[in-house]
């Protein structure tokens, strides 16, 4: 028996516009992008010209090295130290926009060269942790999120550890006992697969903690909402129940701090690699910061924010094309 | 739209708001989890250690005795000894002070600034709002650890610079989380209720906004000197903040990693430490913002 | 339906008899229901009311076996068409759930998975129990029987894009996509507006007439008076009363059951109080603090031409007050009805003056409302007091009872820490509230004991109108009826003007001397609450009566209405 509405109520009953791609919003989006990594610069820049000390001492080799005063004016020209501030400015942003990092104070090579040579294994030792700690958070949520007192603890417990344990540490841990103790693992790395396990695992259990922490959460509250009620009403199995309905809904927040996630793994990477003795972009960096190498910090760190930065407008947008929720507005009664 | 529904959905009926359960520290003690309170003792050693550690260690933590070098745990040595000697007990003993104030320090800062930024953001107006999380947004986009690298590399390294480079570094974070606060406050019923009373609008500051935005304070402030303590010690382990011979936990993981594979000791114990510090002030933290929980809402 | 050919003839569908559940570990069993027996039959509705606590949805929670781990279950018998429901194992249930009870939730927007599909969500019982054909082709059958226009547009959307009725509708169709021949409905009327209440019901009845058993649990005895064959009355876990609906509604015999009638607001309810007086709650004879109030009957509030829009996150622009006037004279009751969506809040936020209108003006005893700088504005907002709907929010968590009237009185009146107690009390004592909860929190009182203390607070800077924003919308009846009776005791006590809001007609109807209705921001119709409710001269007003379930057995004539 049709029995179709006659009273259209709030003008909810008109048809929703079909699912088209929101320009105004994509574009947005991505004008925000470009701002923060400009704005990113910009700070990079002002925190360089606030370091304090001169730089084309540091140029030649620190004070120790006792340039004359003519090296140092030489320098000072080569490098543009002069300059006034609103022209360097400029020309820093410039070359950045189209992929010139400077020079680096204390290799002389053009800073792009150094960072495209060691940023493969950390980009590789990144992407793969980040899988990794979804590998293994997800299953252990899945395993224990909501199944009584004993498993829950067991599995919140093990998140808890794993999210506030140094990465250095626990790197060190696993050195010793995989690599040194049981010989299963090289000890110092080169870039084979065997050379990653370790220092991935000791990435992505930290992540998997925190991720699973954040998965937990959401799936133990999911369980309860009505529409999982609904579900069981039906006679879905609790697993289904789990699998069908719930797990996705408890992914969401873990998918949002994907952007921050990453900039943690980055930070960690650095850290890693220091004590597996790995190539890569971490050992680059603290060279550069011990010996004060601005350029090469400057750029390795505009390329992070820049990594950030894409993985973030990466998930924004897919967002706002696939869950149509966060458009809707609310009612003003 | 009534809302007398049976509130049993699936399980145990909600009690009808009765008191949260009152009495005095000894019956708050006894409801405690055993691992809040083991959290709990645990700190106190700490801050015992910080405050008077020659009540837990009688030895001297700088001083050199190479005949006893690189010696594995045992009854005189609990921890071992280290490449000069030392005693790794007594070092770690020392080290406490060091790495608390350390991370007590940073912590002040990043709130600090966050609490700035946050309320200011929060209160502040449209474009006070947009500019401050516009460059939240940007600092939040730089790494803890990599913007406390790119600070040390502008200032170089040293415990000043440690302190300020982890604090300013963990801000954003935490200064997100305080806007958020603030502007959830801003937008509830009794700051409008209040307004609509007549009151003027820096009694609804100062008498509602702060007072409930500032809440989780407490437990941000908690967490937040666990993961000083560990970004301060990454710092030190890269050779980047506290220099030698000073007895902090992660210049002795720096130190001791050369010799990890015959001198296990030398990276256990400290890290140990450090491990234990961030677990305890996350436990207490989180056992704060369920008490916290408990009692708003 | 096969199933309903194989019961036997005048056994009923459903039989349940000495129902006790009870909740917690063992030794400390929480029972919540306590003996409960009643009967469903084919074709027929059985209705089971009663207030939060009573035990209702538990009960229903029960005859699918979804009471969770921790619950306790017995009974004398339990028995769908001759099976037996007692001590059934999981994959006996779940053969059960959605093939031969189908359940449906309030609320289909958290009760519809958020995430899936709407087809997906209806299929999931055909895909769960094997059902073998076409299930695509199923899904839009589903749909069109449930009255859903567009069943292939709308098999492919997720639920928060289908409109509240729509939603209520694919809900109800998942339920009964294995032709149960029990359904089982838990409140599902409570989160829709009037219009779309009414024809959700009439698809409950459809379903009703093709032969299946249907229990319908329900606080709202006038949804219940539409749709019921049969009523069953619960309070704290027992059926105090139960026979068939005529009898139940019109002629009860137990006193609670006549009690929940008479507290229900309505034209009937007018004038008189609805609930027994509170223990406790005293109201002086003669109040000598109360201020002359000049009698005349010059407009408190004036509001002309009120324009409001806002911008929607899409960039719309949504007008939320659409040329609105009205006028409070002192000491009356100004009622403002309609759905979701009218305008009705914003309106009363402009009043208040909290919400700048775009255009148009408000005047307070005759001088500038809006218009003013909120600074000059300031002083003057204690004539205009406000009660919200959820009292909890409106109250600062940290604040104690005491505290919270505390803040609203005029410092200037009450100097000092003992007058300023003093007052305290005695604006408890108006409203019922005893002495001993000055210390307490708001999550410590009960709903009821909430908006009391809410009341005390408006009373507190001795208002001349006290603007009431669905105060007893959240509220359990009975609770309601005394908060009704204590605006009216008050309101006779201090001669206070209401501006009442509600989207609950019988509400409405009972306080109100004079009604303004409400549609998409406009003014729809104003007059006295006779002329209104019995005369109205709008299309709109009249279609929302219409659609009102009343105490009165709904006629043939609402059917004609929505077909």
């Amino acid at each position: 028996m049709a029995t179709t509405p006659s009273i259209t109520h709030g003008g909810a009953l008109e048809a929703p516009p079909r699912r088209r791609v929101p320009w105004r919003t994509v574009v947005n989006k991505l004008l925000g992008a470009i701002l923060v990594l400009w704005a990113a610069a910009t700070l990079c820049f002002v925190m360089q010209e606030l370091s304090p000390g001169n730089k084309a001492i540091a140029i030649l080799g620190g004070s120790g090295a006792r340039p004359t005063q003519h090296q140092i004016e030489v320098t000072e020209e080569k490098y543009g130290l002069n300059d006034p501030i609103l022209q360097r400015y400029g020309s820093f942003i410039g070359d950045l926009a189209t992929g010139d990092l400077g020079t680096s104070y204390q290799y002389k090579q053009p800073v792009t060269s150094l960072i495209k040579e060691q940023v493969g294994p950390t980009l590789v030792l990144v992407f793969v942790s980040t899988i990794l700690a979804w590998l293994i958070s997800v299953p252990v949520t899945l395993w224990t999120a909501g199944k009584g007192r004993a498993r829950s603890s067991l599995g919140s417990g093990f998140e808890a550890f794993f999210a506030g344990v140094p990465p250095y540490w626990l790197g060190l841990v696993l050195l010793v006992v995989f690599s040194f103790e049981l010989g299963w693992f090289p000890v110092t790395g080169g870039t084979s697969l065997d050379a990653l396990f370790l220092p991935s695992l000791t990435l992505a259990l930290p992540l998997a903690g925190f991720l699973g922490q954040v998965t937990r959460d959401e799936f133990e509250r999911g369980l309860k909402q009505p529409f999982a009620i609904s579900a069981r009403t039906r006679g879905a199995s609790e697993g289904e129940v789990r699998r069908k309905h719930v797990l996705r809904h408890a992914l969401l927040p873990g998918i949002t701090l994907t952007g921050w996630a990453i900039g943690a793994t980055i930070s960690g990477a650095v850290l890693v690699e220091v004590i597996y003795s790995r190539p890569g972009l971490g050992n680059v960096l603290v060279q550069a910061v011990s010996n004060q190498d601005l350029p090469v910090v400057v750029g390795i760190t505009m390329l992070v924010a820049l990594i950030y930065v894409l993985v973030n407008l990466m998930v924004d947008l897919l967002y706002v094309l696939v869950d149509p929720r966060l458009r809707t507005q609310k009612a003003v009664a | 739209m009534a809302t007398a529904i049976d509130p049993t959905v699936g399980g145990l009926p909600l009690p009808g708001g009765g008191a949260p359960a009152r009495g005095g520290v000894v019956a708050r003690v006894r409801g405690l989890r055993p691992v809040v309170l083991l959290a709990f003792v645990f700190v106190a050693l700490l801050l015992i250690a910080a405050i008077a550690p020659s009540l837990l260690t009688k030895g001297d933590p700088l001083q050199v005795n190479l005949g006893h070098s690189l010696q594995a745990p045992s009854l005189e040595f609990p921890f071992g000894t280290d490449q000069s000697g030392r005693s790794v007990y007594t070092r770690v003993i020392y080290g406490a002070r060091e790495s608390i104030l350390i991370g007590l320090g940073a912590t002040a800062v990043g709130l600090g600034i966050a609490a700035l930024l946050g309320v200011a953001a929060g209160i502040g107006g449209k474009w006070v709002d947009n500019g401050i999380n516009r460059l939240l947004e940007v600092l939040f986009s730089f790494p803890i650890l990599l913007f406390a690298l790119f600070l040390v590399a502008i200032f170089g390294s040293g415990v000043s610079t440690q302190i300020l480079a982890v604090g300013i570094a963990s801000s954003p974070g935490y200064a997100r989380m305080i806007r958020a606060q603030v502007l959830q406050v801003k937008g509830a019923d009794y700051v409008i209720a209040s307004r609509a009373l007549g009151h003027p609008p820096s009694r609804t500051l100062f008498k509602n906004i702060l007072p409930n935005a500032f809440r989780p304070l407490v437990v941000l402030a908690t967490l937040g000197v666990g993961q000083s303590i560990v970004w301060a010690s990454a710092l030190s382990f890269l050779g980047l903040g506290v220099a030698p011979p000073a007895p902090e936990w992660g210049a002795m993981l720096d130190a001791g990693k050369d010799y990890i594979q015959t001198a296990w000791w030398l990276e256990l114990f400290p890290g140990a430490a450090i491990v234990a510090t961030t677990l305890a002030a996350s436990c207490i933290g989180r056992y704060l913002q369920r008490r916290i929980e408990g009692e708003t809402y | 339906m096969s199933d309903i050919q194989s019961a036997k003839p005048d056994a009923p569908l459903l039989a349940v008899e000495n129902l006790k559940v009870g909740f917690g570990p063992r030794g400390h069993v929480n029972e919540v229901v306590r003996g409960s027996s009643f009967a469903v039959e084919a074709g027929r509705c059985l209705a089971i009311v009663g207030e939060s606590g009573s035990g209702k949805t538990v009960t229903a929670r029960t005859l699918v076996g979804l009471t969770g781990e921790r619950s306790h279950v017995s009974a004398d018998l339990m028995e769908l068409n001759g099976q037996s429901l007692l001590g059934l194992s999981g994959r006996r249930w779940r053969a059960l759930r959605g093939a031969e009870i189908g359940f449906v939730l309030q609320d289909a927007l958290v009760s519809l998975d958020p995430l899936r599909k709407v087809g997906k969500e209806i299929a999931e019982p055909l895909r769960i129990h094997d059902w073998k054909g076409d299930r695509k082709q199923k899904v839009i059958e589903l749909l069109t029987e449930a009255g859903v226009p567009e069943p292939e547009l709308r098999a492919r959307q997720l639920p928060h894009e289908l409109s509240g009725g729509l939603r209520q509708r694919a809900l109800i169709a998942s339920a009964i996509a294995l032709d149960p021949p029990l359904l089982i409905a838990d409140e599902p009327t409570t989160a829709l507006d009037v219009t779309v209440q009414a024809q959700i019901l009439a698809l409950l009845e459809a379903t009703k007439e093709r032969g299946r058993g249907l229990i319908l649990i329900s606080h709202d005895l006038a949804v219940v008076s539409r749709l019921a064959d049969d009523v069953a009355v619960m309070n704290q876990g027992e059926i105090v009363e139960q026979g068939p609906a005529e009898q139940i509604l019109y002629s009860p015999q137990h006193a609670y059951t006549r009690a929940l009638l008479d507290a229900i607001p309505s034209e009937h309810s007018k004038g008189t109080r609805l609930a027994p007086r509170v223990a406790g709650a005293y109201i002086p004879a003669g109040n000598p603090r109360v201020p002359n109030l000049v009698a005349s009957r010059a407009p408190i509030i004036t509001a002309e031409n009120l324009v409001k829009a806002y911008r929607g996150p899409d960039g719309k622009s949504r007008t939320a007050v659409d040329h609105v006037s009205l006028e409070i004279r002192p000491g009356e009751t100004l009622g403002i009805v309609g759905e979701s969506g009218s305008g009705k809040t914003t309106t009363a936020r402009i009043v208040l003056a909290l919400v700048d209108p775009d255009s148009g003006n408000v005047t307070l005893r005759g001088k500038p409302w809006t218009t003013l700088k909120e600074k000059d504005r300031r002083q003057r907002r204690r004539r205009v007091s406000v009660v919200y709907q959820d009292p909890l929010s409106s109250f600062d968590p940290r604040w104690t009872v005491r505290r919270i009237v505390d803040d609203a009185i005029d410092e200037a009146d009450y100097k000092g820490k003992e007058a300023r107690l003093g007052r305290v009390r005695e604006l408890l004592g108006h409203v019922g509230i005893d002495e001993g909860l000055l210390e307490r929190r708001p999550l410590q009182l009960s709903g009821g004991q909430r908006q009391r203390v809410a009341i005390a607070r408006a009373l507190a800077p001795q208002p001349e109108l006290i603007v009431c924003d669905e105060p007893v919308s959240a509220l359990d009846v009975s609770i309601q009826a005394q908060v009704l009776d204590l605006l009216a005791d008050l309101q006779s006590e201090l001669n206070i003007a209401y501006l009442f809001i509600s989207h609950d007609l019988g509400v409405i109807h009972h306080v109100s001397d004079r009604v303004m209705v409400m549609k998409d921001g406009k003014v729809v119709e104003t007059g006295t609450a006779e002329d209104i409710f019995h005369a109205p001269k709008d299309e709109y007003t009249r279609q929302l009566f219409a659609a009102l379930p009343r105490l009165e057995r709904a006629q043939p004539v609402a059917k004609a209405v929505v077909a």
